[in-house]
Formats: structure tokens, C-alpha cells, sequence
């Protein structure tokens, strides 16, 4: 039922770097978004940049997610993103997003 | 060469040749006990210490073939082999060739002689193929030894690699982001420094979601570096945030090896162990501060003091074996510091030198004496008495410089009671007394090739084989002693086994084939034992390897009459034999008694003379006298030297001993005693029986002096030969 699913999914595109100087005001709207349950696709194609405090955020959150029956996906991972899962190899803790995308069906 | 490096050179020769006596020692322990690890360590300490010398002078030839030997070594103290009788006798060829190298390398050689260098090939391996038996035996062989550098192997095998890297453990502090620093900023620079192997972002600290500070750090990371950075260079990726973050850094196994090279190549300094540890770079400033900083936390707690090895290997600072290391060495350092404070290395030329000067100064003092005695000075007189005191207090420490203890000498045996006893089958112990004996260095240099062949011929004729022992009900392992004492101004080395003894009978049958006695000869056992000394006398049937040729005893004698000394044998049948060898303590000063004969001067040695008693008045025609009721044989030196001139009415009798029999020297003047410089003969002189060198009077005149044990030996023997005859 792709369908079904496909219309059950909230899609969040996350359009700031994920920086310490960020990461403030970005835990809450993330966290935010966890609460909601269901289905949630976080689109991080704009996030220009990353550092350590963005990394922790994004694992608290796919933590939170799992802890609340929340299906959370991160997709559409940028550059630097994608750089910065592969430089602490935490490609597997977060769940292989190119892996993901390509299962999808969309 | 320069002359520095000449000198280096020298001094390497000679201190490898010590560490090699060492070593050699040790591998004979070793095959005694293979499980003594401290013997081990010396051994392998030993080895790297001629190998590390060898690299400093720039010996090719030595620092590789001891590389291998040290290879080999490290395995064995690592456990992972362990001593085979095979490997045990290899060690010690080993040794030999070393020995060969350093021979080798005196005579100034830089390339090894075909000769030489097909032994070296086979023997490294022999070497390597004991090594890494344990793990690969079928292809032990297919390695080519000494291609290539050992690293190159290491990379085989997963398992290999993932533990074969530094081990980076860092955890940030909450603050780090805030100040500015981002973690990921310091992996991305560790992985310039070399290949991350492996990398876990270790997450567990994050809190709740409402705890959570978005702006604190909560990362730590455990990273596999494979890289060829030093440790220092590691920790400097996080020399910013040293004091925010907690840090630890592994060593890789490969690593592990150099340090523990860099640690025993440390300069032979006083060195705390910490500080060893920084200098060859197994630990960092930064660690070792904050295990000092530990361990004075702890001190102040009222806690007993841990050692500083213990805290950094609970820190993770530094592995345990490294600290281990560290602390052997810095035992070794400080053995080495306590024995250089009580010893200090002088050369042997100079050493002479001194005793030829003070040789010198007691032939001045001796004439500034006279002249004192002739001007009739009392002043003078007293001054030059002085004088000559303190002259003869300087010429005994001078002396004394020279002596050393004679168990260098004794266990270098030990070897060759192995060797040769295996060679022949039998099972032989040596045992050593009188280790500490002490006497001339020139002495010592010279006694070792007699001595050696008493205990080749005692292991090989002494000791019957185990079946006969086991039949006359005496134990199995035979044994061979060496014991060395002071006596009467010389020193006594004897040669002892618990053998059948000599084979008198044979003996007096070999003597007549040889017409060294007549079948009238009336010869005490004794005699007949002592005969064996007489050139090219011997008794064994089959001549071996080792001896029985006949070049032997007579040999050993002439060597050590050229040293002014005696041998002689005594046996017991069945109970085994003893060869007493007697040696003066020097060779350089004596201190004599000046007599005269017409217008000669001689000189007796003083420490032979008995006493000194007047000649009675009876026309002297017979060869002894009534000393006491004793039979004294007398030697006339007039009629002996054969010297011009009728003997003056009153003449001296030097009654002398050569420390079993008493013979009473005949001469016209007694002068006393007298200080003296032997001056050896010329070759011209060789032969001359009776003397055993000269000296310088005060006058300038030249005084001979006697050889004693000769004297008595010559005038015993007539005396026996005429007593047989009458």
C-alpha cells in the first residue's frame, strides 16, 4: 500500500546549517516534529553545513524518534552532510539514507 | 681511520668482548635453565648491547649478524620459542662467531673474508630457522634471510591490521563546541596523519531530549589510525583542547618493538622512568604530567605512593610491557653507574709505563741510597731512607693496579668443560674455587693456554668413561677442579680430577722405550708422574682429537717456567690427579737479597730465602752440609758459574726454598736486602739455567738474578742421582 503510506508521511525540509550556532533553535522545531508521530521524511538537502553539535542533534532525534514510534528519515543529504555521517562512520546509526531513498518509491 | 675512531673502535672491541663473555655465560646458564627469565634478559642485553655498539662504529658486519642473533633472543624471551639442546649449541656458535667478528674487526677488515662469510650465512641460518618454527615450520626455510625489512611482513591478515595501528580514544568535554572548536574538525585532521582502520562515534553520553544541551558536545570517538606518526604528532591534533577532552593513545604492536629498541639505545643516563618513557616516545609530556599530577593526588589522599609505571598503565597511557622495559633499563643504568663509581678503565700501555717508571725510580733511589751510605750524612742519610720507604710503598700500589682476579680466567673453562666433555660423551662438571685470587694481569694473560690444556688432558685422560666410573663404584658425572691460593709470596693454580689417575706403570715402560730413564733407576711414584712433562711423552694408545699427540705437557711446562713458575703432578691411583702449577704474583719487581761472589753481584729473590748462615771453615768438597741435623744440598755458585778467583775464608750460606725443598746457595758477601727491577734476559739467554733475569745496581753495576725453583730443582736432582748411584 505505497499509496496509503505515501500520503501518511509529513515532509520536513530542513533549510539551515546544522552548526552549533544553530543548533538551538533547530533541536526544538526537530523535536517538534518527533512528537507529531507517524511518518516523518526530514529533507536535509539545504543544509550547507555541519559540525559535531549538528551530528549530535540529528542522532538525539533519530533516538527520540525510535523511542516514540516515530518513523523518522533523514533524506536528500547534502554534501557536507553526507561527508561529515561518512567521516564518523555513522552511516549504519542513522540508518543508510541512500539506501532509503532508493527503496523509495517516489 | 682517525685516531678518534680508532680509539672508539678499540673501546668497542674491548666491551663487546666483556658484554660477550656475558653472554656467553649466560647461554651456558640458559642451557641449565631455560626458564630463568633475568638470565635471559642479560643474555638478550648482551647481545643488543653489541649490536648497538657495532652500529655506532659503523660495523656492517657485526650489527647485522648480531641483528639476527637478537631476533632470535626476542623470541625466545617473548616466549614464543623455546631453548632446544640444538638451539642452546647454536646460541653458543653464535657467541664463537661473534667472537670470530670482533677478531676480525681488530685487524681493521671492513668486508667479511669468504672464509668468514660462508660461516656467517650458515649460522644466520641455522638461526633463522629455529625462529619462527613455532607458527611456520614448512616455510621456515623458504624465507630468504635478511631480505628486506622485517615490517614489510606484517601486513597479512585482517586480524593483523585492525590491531596493528595506534589507538586514538578520545572524549570531549561539554564546552569544547562553546569555545569555538569543533570535534569533527580534529578526526578530519587525524585522518591526514594516516589511514583511520576503523572509527565508532561513541554516542552513549547523549541525554534525554529534555536534558539535552543542543550546544554541548556529548561525541567521543574510538579511532584505528594506521599511520607512521609519532605518538607526540597524534596528540598534538588535539593540543587546542588538551585540557577539554580525555585523551588516550595506544601504541601499535609494530610499535611496541621500536620503542623497546629505543628504550635499551637510551643514553646511559640517570633517568627517571617517565622521562625514559618520553624520550623514546611511548609516552607524551602532557600524559606523563597528568600521571604525575595523579600520583601526587593520590600521595596527598594519605596513600601509599604508587610507582608512576603503575598509574600510567591504569591510565591507558602506555602499555604495560614498555613500562617493564623501562624499568629494567633504568636498573641496568644504575648497576652500570654504581660499578663505573668503583671502577675506572685505564690502557694497559700506560699502566706499564708507570711500573717501568717506578722501576726506574727504585734503581734511583737505590743509588741515591748508596751514595747517602758513602757521604756519611746522617741528614742525608735519613732523607734517602725516606725516600726509599715511600719508593717501595709506590712501587706496591703500582703493582697492585695491575692485579687482577683470576676468575675471569677460570670460568672462560666452563665452556670448554662443556664442549669438550660432550665431544668425548662424559658427563663433567667443573668446579671453581679461589675465584677471587689475585695476581699480575701479565701473569694472567699468559696462564690461560696451560691451563687450558691441563683441562682438555684431564677431561680426556682423567675422567675415565661413565661405564668404568659406574664400575669402581665412583658417581657417573665425573669432575674437574680449578682452585687458585696465595702462598709464600706466589700463587698456586691446580688442576684437579676425580679420574683414574696417572698410569705409573705405563709411564715407567714409555719412559724406558723412550731412554728417558734406565731399568736401574730407582724413580719414586712421584718422579715417575713428573716424567710425563718430558717432551714427547705420552701414554694414551689411541691418540684423539683433543690430546695424546705428545706435544702437550712439555709444552705446558715450558710455558710456565717462562713465567718463572713450576709444575708439577701428583696421582693417585684411582682417586684421580692434581697438577699444581706455581706462579710468582709478578713479574716486574721483586724484592731481593744482594749477595756477592768475587766481583759479581747476584740477587735471590727475597721471598725464597730461608735464613742466612756462615760456612764452617772445613775445606768444602762435599755438596751438602749438617743445617741443625738436617741434610742441606749446598750449590757453590763460584764452582756453579764457573767464576775466577779463590773464595775468600769466610764465606755465606743463603739457605733457600722453593717451597718444598731447602738448598743452601754458597757465596762470599752478603749485601742485605735490595729492591729490584727484573730486566728480562736477551733470547741469547734463554736457555741459561739457573738465572731468570737481571738488574741494575745502584753503582750502574749489572747484578743477575737466580732462579730459584731451577736452582733447587738442578741440585735435588743430583743429589737423587748420585744417592741412586752410591
Amino acid at each position: 500500500m505505497p499509496d496509503n503510506s505515501q500520503a501518511q508521511v509529513q515532509r520536513h525540509v530542513l533549510d539551515a546549517d546544522l552548526t552549533i550556532y544553530h543548533a538551538a533553535e533547530q533541536m526544538p522545531a526537530l523535536l517538534a516534529l518527533v512528537a507529531k508521530g507517524g511518518r516523518v521524511e526530514v529533507d536535509l538537502r539545504g543544509v550547507q553545513a555541519i559540525d559535531a553539535a549538528g551530528l549530535q542533534l540529528l542522532i538525539l532525534v533519530k533516538r527520540e524518534a525510535a523511542g516514540r514510534d516515530t518513523t523518522l528519515r533523514f533524506v536528500g543529504h547534502s554534501e557536507p552532510v553526507r561527508e561529515a555521517i561518512e567521516l564518523c562512520q555513522l552511516a549504519a546509526a542513522l540508518g543508510d539514507p541512500l539506501l532509503l531513498n532508493a527503496g523509495s518509491p517516489s | 681511520m682517525s685516531d678518534l675512531n680508532d680509539e672508539l673502535v678499540l673501546t668497542y672491541i674491548q666491551e663487546s668482548r666483556d658484554q660477550l663473555a656475558e653472554l656467553e655465560a649466560g647461554m651456558l646458564m640458559l642451557e641449565e635453565d631455560p626458564a630463568d627469565r633475568a638470565n635471559l634478559d642479560a643474555i638478550f642485553r648482551a647481545a643488543h648491547t653489541i649490536k648497538g655498539g657495532a652500529g655506532v662504529i659503523e660495523c656492517g658486519f657485526i650489527e647485522q649478524f648480531t641483528h639476527h642473533l637478537e631476533n632470535l633472543l626476542d623470541q625466545l624471551r617473548g616466549g614464543l620459542l623455546s631453548v632446544t639442546p640444538a638451539l642452546a649449541s647454536e646460541l653458543l656458535r653464535a657467541a664463537d662467531h661473534i667472537a670470530a667478528l670482533l677478531d676480525l674487526l681488530e685487524t681493521g677488515a671492513e668486508q667479511l673474508p669468504e672464509a668468514l662469510a660462508a660461516g656467517d650465512a650458515e649460522l644466520v641460518r641455522a638461526l633463522e630457522s629455529h625462529l619462527d618454527s613455532g607458527n611456520d615450520t614448512a616455510g621456515a626455510g623458504a624465507v630468504t634471510p635478511g631480505m628486506g625489512s622485517p615490517d614489510a611482513f606484517e601486513s597479512t591478515g585482517g586480524g593483523v591490521v585492525a590491531s596493528d595501528g595506534w589507538h586514538i580514544s578520545v572524549r570531549f568535554g561539554r564546552d569544547l563546541m562553546r569555545t569555538g572548536n569543533d570535534p569533527l574538525s580534529f578526526i578530519r585532521y587525524l585522518t591526514t596523519l594516516g589511514e583511520v582502520v576503523a572509527l565508532e562515534t561513541i554516542t552513549d553520553a547523549l541525554p534525554a531530549a529534555d536534558e539535552m544541551d543542543p550546544e554541548a558536545c556529548y561525541l567521543g570517538f574510538e579511532v584505528h589510525l594506521r599511520s607512521g606518526a609519532s605518538k607526540a604528532d597524534i596528540e598534538q591534533v588535539f593540543d587546542f583542547v588538551r585540557d577539554d577532552c580525555s585523551l588516550h593513545i595506544l601504541a601499535p604492536r609494530s610499535k611496541i618493538a621500536e620503542y623497546l629498541d629505543l628504550i635499551n639505545e637510551l643514553p646511559e643516563d640517570t633517568m627517571r622512568l617517565g622521562e625514559m618513557l618520553v624520550r623514546c616516545g611511548a609516552l607524551t609530556s602532557a600524559e606523563l604530567d597528568a600521571g604525575l599530577e595523579a600520583q601526587r593526588m593520590l600521595e596527598a589522599d594519605g596513600e601509599e605512593r604508587p610507582p608512576i609505571g603503575e598509574i600510567l598503565v591504569a591510565h591507558q597511557a602506555v602499555r604495560p610491557e614498555l613500562v617493564e622495559a623501562a624499568a629494567v633499563r633504568q636498573q641496568h643504568v644504575q648497576e652500570k653507574k654504581q660499578q663505573e663509581a668503583r671502577l675506572i678503565k685505564v690502557r694497559a700501555d700506560k699502566l706499564d709505563q708507570l711500573i717501568d717508571l717506578v722501576g726506574e725510580l727504585v734503581i734511583a733511589g737505590a743509588s741515591a741510597q748508596l751514595l747517602a751510605d758513602r757521604a756519611r750524612v746522617p741528614d742525608l742519610k735519613e732523607a734517602t731512607s725516606e725516600v726509599s720507604r715511600l719508593v717501595e710503598d709506590i712501587r706496591d700500589s703500582a703493582l697492585q693496579l695491575r692485579m687482577v682476579q683470576i676468575g675471569e680466567t677460570f670460568s672462560r673453562f666452563n665452556r670448554v668443560v662443556r664442549d669438550v666433555s660432550r665431544e668425548l660423551g662424559k658427563t663433567i662438571t667443573l668446579q671453581v674455587t679461589g675465584g677471587e685470587t689475585e695476581l699480575d694481569k701479565s701473569v694472567v694473560e699468559r696462564i690461560g693456554d696451560p691451563l687450558m690444556h691441563l683441562i682438555r688432558n684431564a677431561i680426556d685422560h682423567g675422567i675415565e668413561p661413565a661405564s668404568e666410573r659406574v664400575a669402581a663404584g665412583k658417581p657417573e658425572a665425573g669432575s674437574v677442579g680449578l682452585n687458585a691460593y696465595h702462598d709464600s709470596g706466589s700463587i698456586v693454580i691446580e688442576v684437579s680430577d676425580d679420574g683414574g689417575g696417572l698410569p705409573i706403570e705405563r709411564i715407567r715402560e714409555r719412559a724406558l722405550e723412550r731412554g728417558l730413564i734406565t731399568s736401574g733407576d730407582a724413580l719414586s711414584d712421584k718422579e715417575l708422574a713428573n716424567l710425563i712433562f718430558e717432551p714427547g711423552f705420552s701414554t694414551k694408545a689411541q691418540v684423539t682429537n683433543l690430546s695424546g699427540r705428545g706435544v702437550g705437557m712439555d709444552v705446558v711446562r715450558r710455558n710456565i717456567s717462562a713465567l718463572r713458575g713450576e709444575v708439577e703432578v701428583h696421582s693417585e691411583p684411582g682417586m684421580g690427579s692434581r697438577f699444581t702449577i706455581r706462579l710468582p704474583l709478578t713479574l716486574a719487581i721483586i724484592d731481593g737479597f744482594l749477595t756477592g761472589v768475587g766481583s759479581a753481584s747476584y740477587v735471590i729473590p727475597l721471598d725464597t730465602v730461608v735464613e742466612c748462615i756462615e760456612l764452617g771453615q772445613s775445606g768444602q768438597t762435599r755438596d751438602y752440609l749438617n743445617l741443625r741435623g738436617e741434610v742441606l744440598p749446598t750449590i757453590d755458585l763460584r764452582h756453579n758459574f764457573e767464576l775466577p778467583g779463590d773464595p775468600p775464608a769466610r764465606r755465606s750460606v743463603v739457605v733457600v726454598s722453593n717451597g718444598r725443598a731447602k738448598v743452601g746457595v754458597v757465596v762470599d758477601r752478603l749485601h742485605g736486602e735490595f729492591q729490584t727491577v727484573i730486566k728480562p734476559l736477551g733470547n741469547l739467554f734463554k736457555h741459561l739455567r739457573g738465572i731468570s733475569g737481571s738488574t741494575i745496581l745502584g753503582s750502574g753495576d749489572v747484578a743477575l738474578i737466580l732462579d730459584v725453583p731451577a736452582l733447587v730443582s738442578t741440585v735435588t736432582r743430583n743429589e737423587s742421582a748420585q744417592l741412586v748411584r752410591q
